[in-house]
Formats: structure tokens, sequence, C-alpha cells
């Protein structure tokens, strides 16, 4: 009997994992191997796959260098200045935030979710356009100032775009921080800024660091805002990738960059694991 | 400045609303320096509302809390010389033990040195018998040295009042006992006023000087342990700290004698005079024995054994009184033989001094 139930369990936990693992199979562990397998080879003359081993596409990396460039400093930067817009704002959500509203700000949060990124780059493009805030800027005298195509463009595209994938892992972290923690530091004569970086910022660091390796490693791979914004000025692997598989065929260079992202992205992500853990390691307590 | 620097914490007037509730009101004692108050009261009465006024993370609607004689009205948690030891005690999961303690030395404004504040932190942990643990996690530490932990923290930093927001809550019977021992000791030690706040009426009345009897926002009495539990104030005070019987009576006119309801009269006691009219009686199970059916003719009343209750010590009774039904009745071993023990269904007398009834206005 306990056999029989010990059986059904497994066919039960077999019949929840299924799809899920199917799914991961055929469309990310699959295409990678095929990718892996791409990235080794030669491109065909008439473009694509043609079977070959070598490291010759490895070498041609710096030739992307500046699609690279622009995405290991715009990514973290962007992160950064994420972060630091969204803090005080996940702050003010959790902690200052009148309780009764609190769930309706932050709904507003995820509200832009409703509409496609495309469309509110677009939005963006019209605004940093020659038509829109060079525009008004010529008005009072201040001629031929360029916002479209520039990095700072692409990084307020960024930051506008992913702030609400910072603020909502800060507001969680902040909204389960123990306020007699806060009354504690109080008591103990600590002045309220004193507080805030001896208890609230290191308790609510695995939250920071859920943000900021999310919106990293999102933008690692990031398209569309380099493309709207940065003009083909400012680029990014994902664009880099984009021209070398649709435009110039190159699928086995076009392999080779995209496996160097992914292998830049586990160590991020490995990196950005063992902090938050050795973080959330000293928050055991809480579940005890 | 009055008299009130003899005193650590003086309330005057005070009430606390929250919107339109009331949370107290009409608060007034004063603790003095050096002694140990314990707030009672059942869960809700605002006895930790009044801790909290005291600690600065309340502020008072109305009166004014002093400390040492000084008006805390407006003054921030961190300007006020007191520190509390919290409920669940509210230790930094982030920190280290020593860290803990450390905390609030590193708070000290003008700023004190790193060995000055690691040998006060020392020093504190010694105290509560922690020396070795300070490099530990707090997650490391049980319940119990979490708990010692959280009193390091509080009174490393010297505060005129320590503040216990029932500190013991969370611990089982026996080290709640021995943590019990732990505070009197330490409260000794240090000279500091302690006021803890509890709804266990044998911690408040095993280990402070004055107790505070509060209910449904009010402090309904305030005295020595022994004044409490030997002079209750009213029905809530005679019921709430220990055990009691109530019985309904009517007293004589004149105040002489009490009659039960069921016609059973006694003398008054003679401390008080009770006013005439409809009365209720408290009666503790203690100042109650038992004797067999026949054995004595000065059993007030008489009923049947409904249950027995063997505490090891003592042994409680459950006896149905008639006409006034159920009893309880607590009997010392040593007052009785090993074989004496009463038979549940057995018929006994109960006898008692008049002078040990509590006699308050129904």
């Amino acid at each position: 009997m306990p056999m029989a139930t010990n059986t059904k369990r497994n066919l039960v936990t077999a019949a929840l994992v299924a799809p899920a693992a199917a799914w991961l199979m055929i469309f990310l562990v699959l295409p990678f191997i095929a990718m892996l397998v791409f990235a080794f080879g030669e491109r065909a003359p008439e473009g694509g796959y043609q079977a070959a081993f070598t490291f010759a596409q490895f070498a041609r990396l710096p030739t992307r260098a500046a699609a690279f460039w622009n995405t290991m400093v715009l990514a973290p930067v962007g992160a950064l200045v994420c972060l630091l817009v969204a803090y005080p704002v996940a702050y003010y959500l959790a902690v200052k935030s009148d309780p009764r509203y609190r769930l309706i700000l932050v709904s507003l949060v995820v509200v832009p979710f409703w509409t496609s990124l495309l469309v509110r780059t677009y939005a963006w493009m019209y605004i940093l356009g020659s038509r829109g805030i060079p525009n008004l800027l010529s008005m009072i005298g201040l001629e031929d100032v360029r916002l479209l195509n520039t990095p700072g463009a692409v990084l307020l595209g960024i930051v506008y775009g992913y702030l609400p994938l910072m603020i909502m892992p800060i507001y969680v972290s902040l909204e389960k921080l123990d306020r007699r923690l806060l009354e504690a530091s109080a008591d103990l004569g600590a002045r309220p800024v004193s507080t805030f970086f001896g208890v609230t910022l290191p308790l609510s660091l695995p939250g920071v660091m859920t943000g900021v390796a999310l919106v990293t490693i999102l933008l690692l791979g990031e398209y569309l805002i380099p493309q709207l914004l940065g003009g083909g000025k400012v680029f990014f692997i994902g664009n880099a990738l984009v021209d070398l598989f649709l435009q110039s065929r190159n699928w086995p260079f076009g392999s080779a960059i995209a496996v160097t992202l992914v292998a830049v992205v586990v160590v991020i992500l490995m990196v950005a694991m063992r902090i938050a853990f050795r973080v959330a390691g000293t928050r055991q307590v809480d579940l005890v | 400045m009055t008299s009130a620097s003899t005193n650590d914490i003086e309330f005057r007037s005070v009430a606390k609303r929250y919107g339109s509730v009331t949370a107290v009101s009409d608060i007034n004692f004063a603790v003095p320096k050096g002694a140990f108050m314990a707030l009672l009261g059942p869960s809700g009465c605002g006895k930790t509302t009044c801790l909290r006024m005291i600690g600065g993370f309340e502020q008072p609607s109305e009166g004014t809390v002093y400390i040492s004689g000084e008006a805390m009205n407006g003054v921030a948690a961190y300007r006020r010389p007191v520190n509390m030891v919290f409920q669940q005690y509210a230790l930094f999961p982030h920190l280290d033990v020593e860290q803990n303690v450390s905390y609030g030395l590193r708070q000290m404004r003008p700023r004190i040195s790193g060995a000055e504040i690691s040998r006060r932190a020392q020093e504190a942990l010694e105290m509560v018998r922690l020396g070795g643990f300070g490099k530990r996690r707090i997650h490391e530490m049980s319940g119990g040295q979490q708990q010692r932990v959280a009193l390091a923290r509080a009174i490393v930093n010297k505060p005129k009042v320590l503040l216990l927001d029932e500190p013991l809550a969370a611990l089982d019977k026996k080290l709640r006992t021995a943590m019990q021992i732990e505070l009197q000791t330490l409260q000794r030690d240090l000279g500091i006023t302690f006021v803890l706040v509890t709804h266990d009426q044998e911690e408040a009345l095993s280990m402070s000087d004055f107790v505070c009897v509060m209910n449904a926002g009010r402090i309904v009495q305030v005295g020595p342990p022994q004044d409490i539990y030997d002079r209750p104030a009213s029905l809530f005070v005679a019921d709430f700290v220990g055990k009691t019987n109530r019985i309904a009576a009517t007293v004589d006119t004149g105040g002489a004698s009490v009659v039960f309801a069921d016609g059973t009269r006694v003398a008054a006691p003679v401390a008080t005079t009770p006013s005439a009219g409809a009365a209720m009686v408290a009666l503790r199970p203690e100042a109650i024995s038992l004797k067999r059916n026949g054995a004595a003719g000065t059993a007030a009343l008489s009923g049947i054994v409904t249950h027995r209750i063997f505490l090891g010590s003592s042994v409680e009774y459950s006896v149905d009184v008639d006409g006034l039904g159920d009893f309880l009745v607590t009997a010392d071993r040593r007052a009785l033989g090993d074989g004496d023990l009463v038979e549940p269904g057995d018929r006994v007398g109960l006898a008692f001094d008049p002078n040990a009834l509590h006699v308050f206005p129904a």
C-alpha cells in the first residue's frame, strides 16, 4: 500500500513538472545546444551554418567590441540609476504610504505594463526627437540640442522601462521588514538616518540584489530600446545579434556572441546570488 | 521642579486616543527610583500603550509623561534615557550577538572608542551570562539566549529606566521561572528602575515591588503585590489576580452580616464595612478548608466534590455547593494526610474565616 501511494505521488509530481520541463527542453536547452554547435562552425557561403570545428568566430569577437562595451556599461549603469530612482519609491510605498491606499499605489507601479514597451518607447522617441524637448528648448534660445540617438536617451529609456521591475522586489523586502526593529533602533538611541543605514538598508539588501540582478540580466539582452532611442549609434549586443542573424546571416558568429553573452550572464548571476545568500543567511531568524 | 525627581517615571492625567477610540485615559501613577513596577492587565487593557508612551513610540493625547522629573511630551524615542526589551526581542538579524549588544553604544554622541565599546558590550554580555557568545548569529541562539541578548542590549546604555514588554511570554515555564529570578537579581545589581508589562499575574506578583492593575484603559489598583492579592480593590482585581470564587449575596442593613444567595448568613469581614444591598463576594480557593461531612459543625456551606485536580504540592477540588453552584477549593497537601484525599462524589463541608471574604457592591 505505501508503495502504491509512493508511485502515485511520483506520478503526480511528474505530471506537474512535465509541461515546464518539456517547454524548457524544447525552447531553452535544445536551442542552446544548437547555438553552441553553431558557435564553433563556419558561415555557409550562401549564409547560415556549415559544419566545422573552429575558434575563428570567437577570435572575431573584438569586432563587436562596441556592442559589448555599450551593453556592459549601459546595463549596469542603467540598473544602478534604476536602483537610485526605485529605492525611494519602494521605501515610500512600503513604509511611509497610508496602508489604506497602499495596494492602489503599488498597482499604479505596474500599470505601465498594460501598454506595450514598444509603444511607450515610441512615445519617448517623439518626446526626445526634434519635435519634442529640443523644439521647446530652441524656443528659449538653446539651439541644436540633441537628445535622441545618444547614450543618455538609451539610459533614460532603460530606466523608464525597467523601473517597475526594480521597485517591486525592493518594495517586497521593505514591506516585510519588522517595524519593531526600527523601534528597537530608535530605542537604542539611533537617529532616523542611522536607523536607515544601520537597519533598514541592510535588511532590504536581498530585495536590492534581486532587483539589480533582474534588471541587469534583462538589460544585457535588450534590443528594443537601443534600436529606437539609440538609432543605430548606441547599439547593444541584442542589436548586433539581430544584424548577424537576419541581415548578414552569419549564424556561427552570432552564436559565438550569444554564447559569450550567456557566459557573462551566468557569472553575474552567480556573484549576485552569492552576495544575496550571504545577506539572506542572516535573515533566517525571520523564519524561526 | 516638583517632587517628581524622586520618581523615575510619572504619569499625570495621561490619555491616549486613536481617532475616536480611547486606548487609555486618566492614567496617574509614579514609579520611585530603583523600583520594580509591573503593569498588569488582560490583553487590550492599555498596558502596552502606557509602556510605549514611556519609550517614546507613542505620544499621549492628553497629560504628561515625566522621566526623572522631565516632561517628555514631543521627545523622540532616541532621545529618551530609557531602553526597552521588546516582545519577541526584536533583535537585529543581520548583526551578530556582540554587534546587537553594542548597537546602542555605537549611537552615542560624542562617539566612544571602539575598545571602550567592545569592553562595555562584553561586560553586558557577561552580566547576562553570555560571555563567550559574542560572535554567534542571532538565529543560532535559543529562545532563552535571545532573551538574554535583548536584555544585554537594553542595559548596555545604562538607561535610567528599563522597559520590559512581556519579556518572558515566549519562554517555557521552567525557563520563565529561572528568568524571573534572574531579572530580579539584575534589577537589584543595576539599581535601575524596571517597568514590566505582563498579562501573567504570577509574573507580576513574584517580581515587582509595585503592581499597577489595569482594565479597559484605566488603572484599577496600584499597590504592593501582597496588597493586590489580599485586598483587591474590585471584583475585577480579585478575579484577575489569582483565582477566586464569586458568590452572589446581600449585605444586611448596618453591614454586620452577609447573606449568600442560598440563604447562608455569615458575619461581614471586620476590616471593612460593606454598604447594604446586593453584593458580590469573592473568596480565595485556598481560604476554604474542606471538612468531611460530619467531621465538624463549623462548615458554613456543604456540597459534593465533582472534580479533583492533583497538582503535586496541592490539590484543587471542584465542589458543587448546594444552592450556590461550583466552588474551587485549593488544599495544601501538608494540611492533608496522604490518605486524606477527598474523592469525587464525596459530600464535604466548606469552612472559611469570614474575614477572608471580600465584599463588593454588585
